[in-house]
């Protein structure tokens, strides 16, 4: 992320000398010398123990960018004093595919977790809203049937009742009305990007749940 | 009883550490300290990037907690002795004004003061294109303080010239106390000092082809609306902000340290003192600070280690010290976190004890030599 003031519209643009804010105990600082070595830039890294005061610092003007992972950039952007004065720049530096993390050793529990984000994208796939998951218990389709708890017995597998899933999507809707709700439209990051279902352009794709 | 408890408890401990970390799979060992670390540092006294290992960020880490506590440790005595003594001032206004601040600063916690320094300061800061100039050359910018760098030629000349000088200065000042306790006579040993300490290292630039030119930073645009200086050397704002509050905030402390070593000292030694005809300077360097020092020195030490371990609120504002860079980055890319942390802990226990030492010898060498 930069000043819009800069006039910088693309890392190719940044010169020998740039200050780079951050904050320690992420990849982050290992990508960024990986990305300033290859180019041979040299460059000042401001690492803080915190994301606040990296903001903090990047908005008085300590830094000419700050740098994290895409997502983060956008949401911290929202922090800064005035938002607009501030773009993530295009390139993207390093992979940093983000999900959720439980605990090591419990199983069960992660097939949970892990299900739960599933179903949420899949219903997003077929159509299924929180408006309108009871009245696809009678589809025709067998695959949107058992998302809503209509058919099969998957929940079982896991500990669970029958319609588990079809309480998640009730709740909080499928992935697409949670993004929406979440992070479109709270002007964190409008546009989807990769974080689309595959079946539009992205890359979000996951097993049918059976 | 107590060491069977002791060793109990530790040896618990050990085993419970042993058992969990073999659950989960996690080894135990310090090879990672040559491995390459791949992370950078803002800041650094000797040469170091990515490609260096663990061991170099540790010290790194260790030598700019030793920098900023050196520096600290300077500025807090300094200012901390002038506060104690305008604290007793009979003078109103300085006197209120000392206890104002040592009141003020000693009761802030000193997290919220770094961060005030930090954040407050650095808001107040001119951006580097709009710095103007301190003292002709240096700049002082929200990017940090730039100043110029000297460049020498024969360096070691200029350096063994001061050597001498400060060698001269301590043969004349022995040679002075034995003049003066076997004949009574006075010689103006401080004037001579100074005299020295300015003539020698002159004499190697006029003859020794010492030569000191400046490099002037010079102001570089990066982007539209983002420059910095180059050339000339740089020191971050994080360590300018650091150091300040570390030192006026431990001042507070050592001020009242001061303040009481010199009320610790009876009134009747300055009255005899003063009733055998000696000056007031004479006074409080002959007989009220060799007696106040004693009480002053033990509590000091508390202090300047106060100042040493608080230090490690560095990693609050990015200032790379031993904690930040260590126990924070490295820790976090190694995953090894009983070690680092026991590296650590252990250096900073080291740091303490050579401080400790340091000072209960001085204090041991200022204290009454009963014969």
């Amino acid at each position: 992320m930069v000043r819009k003031s800069s006039g910088i519209t693309s890392t190719s643009q940044f010169k020998n000398g740039i200050s780079a804010c951050t904050n320690i105990g992420t990849t982050t600082e290992l990508n960024m010398r990986d990305f300033f070595n290859s180019r041979g830039i040299s460059y000042e890294p401001v690492a803080f123990e915190k994301a606040d005061e990296v903001v903090a610092a990047y908005d008085a003007g300590r830094c000419d960018t700050y740098t994290t992972d895409k997502s983060g950039l956008a949401a911290q952007r929202t922090k800064m004093k005035n938002p607009d004065e501030h773009i993530v720049l295009p390139e993207t530096i390093s992979k940093e595919p983000l999900g959720p993390v439980v605990r090591q050793g419990d199983s069960v529990w992660e097939d949970i977790v892990r299900w739960s984000l599933n179903t949420m994208i899949e219903a997003e796939e077929y159509g299924i809203t929180s408006a309108n998951a009871d009245s696809m218990k009678t589809s025709d389709n067998p695959q949107i049937k058992r998302l809503v708890g209509a058919e099969g017995e998957m929940g079982a597998a896991f500990g669970l009742d029958n319609e588990w899933n079809l309480r998640i999507i009730k709740q909080v809707g499928n992935y697409g009305e949670s993004y929406k709700r979440n992070i479109a439209d709270t002007g964190i990051l409008p546009d989807r990007g990769p974080n689309e279902l595959w079946t539009k352009g992205g890359i979000l794709y996951v097993p049918p749940s059976r | 009883m107590t060491v069977i408890a002791v060793v109990l408890v530790f040896g618990f401990f050990t085993y419970n550490a042993q058992v969990n970390m073999e659950n989960r799979g996690i080894d135990f060992g310090y090879g990672f300290l040559s491995q390459e670390s791949s992370f950078d540092v803002q800041f650094s006294l000797i040469e170091y990037d990515g490609s260096h290992s663990y061991f170099r960020a540790y010290l790194v880490g260790l030598l700019n907690t030793i920098l900023v506590s050196v520096i600290g440790i300077i500025l807090a005595t300094i200012l901390g002795v002038l506060v104690g003594i305008a604290r007793l001032s009979p003078n109103f206004l300085i006197n209120k004004f000392a206890a104002f601040y040592v009141e003020f600063f000693r009761n802030i916690p000193l997290l919220l003061q770094i961060f005030f320094w930090y954040f407050a300061a650095l808001r107040a800061l001119p951006l580097p294109q709009d710095a103007e100039p301190l003292l002709g050359v240096t700049f002082l910018t929200i990017k940090g303080y730039f100043v110029p760098a000297f460049i020498w030629q024969n360096f070691n000349i200029f350096f063994y010239s001061l050597v001498a000088a400060i060698i001269a200065i301590i043969v004349i000042r022995t040679h002075a106390k034995k003049v003066q306790e076997t004949q009574g006579k006075q010689i103006p040993v401080l004037l001579i000092s100074i005299g020295l300490i300015f003539i020698l290292p002159l004499l190697s630039f006029l003859i020794g082809g010492v030569r000191l030119s400046f490099e002037v930073p010079v102001l570089k645009q990066l982007a539209a609306t983002s420059f910095i200086y180059e050339g000339g050397v740089s020191l971050p704002p994080e360590l300018i902000a650091l150091a300040l509050s570390l030192s006026l905030y431990t001042a507070t402390f050592i001020a009242e340290c001061v303040r009481a070593g010199i009320q610790g000292v009876n009134k009747g030694q300055k009255e005899a003192a003063a009733s055998i005809g000696l000056t007031q300077n004479q006074v409080l360097k002959l007989v009220v600070m060799p007696q106040a020092l004693r009480i002053i020195i033990p509590p000091t030490t508390n202090q300047y280690l106060n100042l040493t371990k608080n230090s490690s609120l560095a990693a609050a504002i990015a200032y790379p010290d031993l904690v930040l860079v260590f126990a924070g980055t490295a820790l976090m890319q190694t995953g090894k976190a009983i070690e680092i942390v026991s590296i650590t802990m252990f250096t900073y226990l080291s740091l303490s004890i050579a401080i400790s030492l340091f000072m209960n010898w001085y204090n041991n060498k200022i204290a009454i030599q009963e014969k």
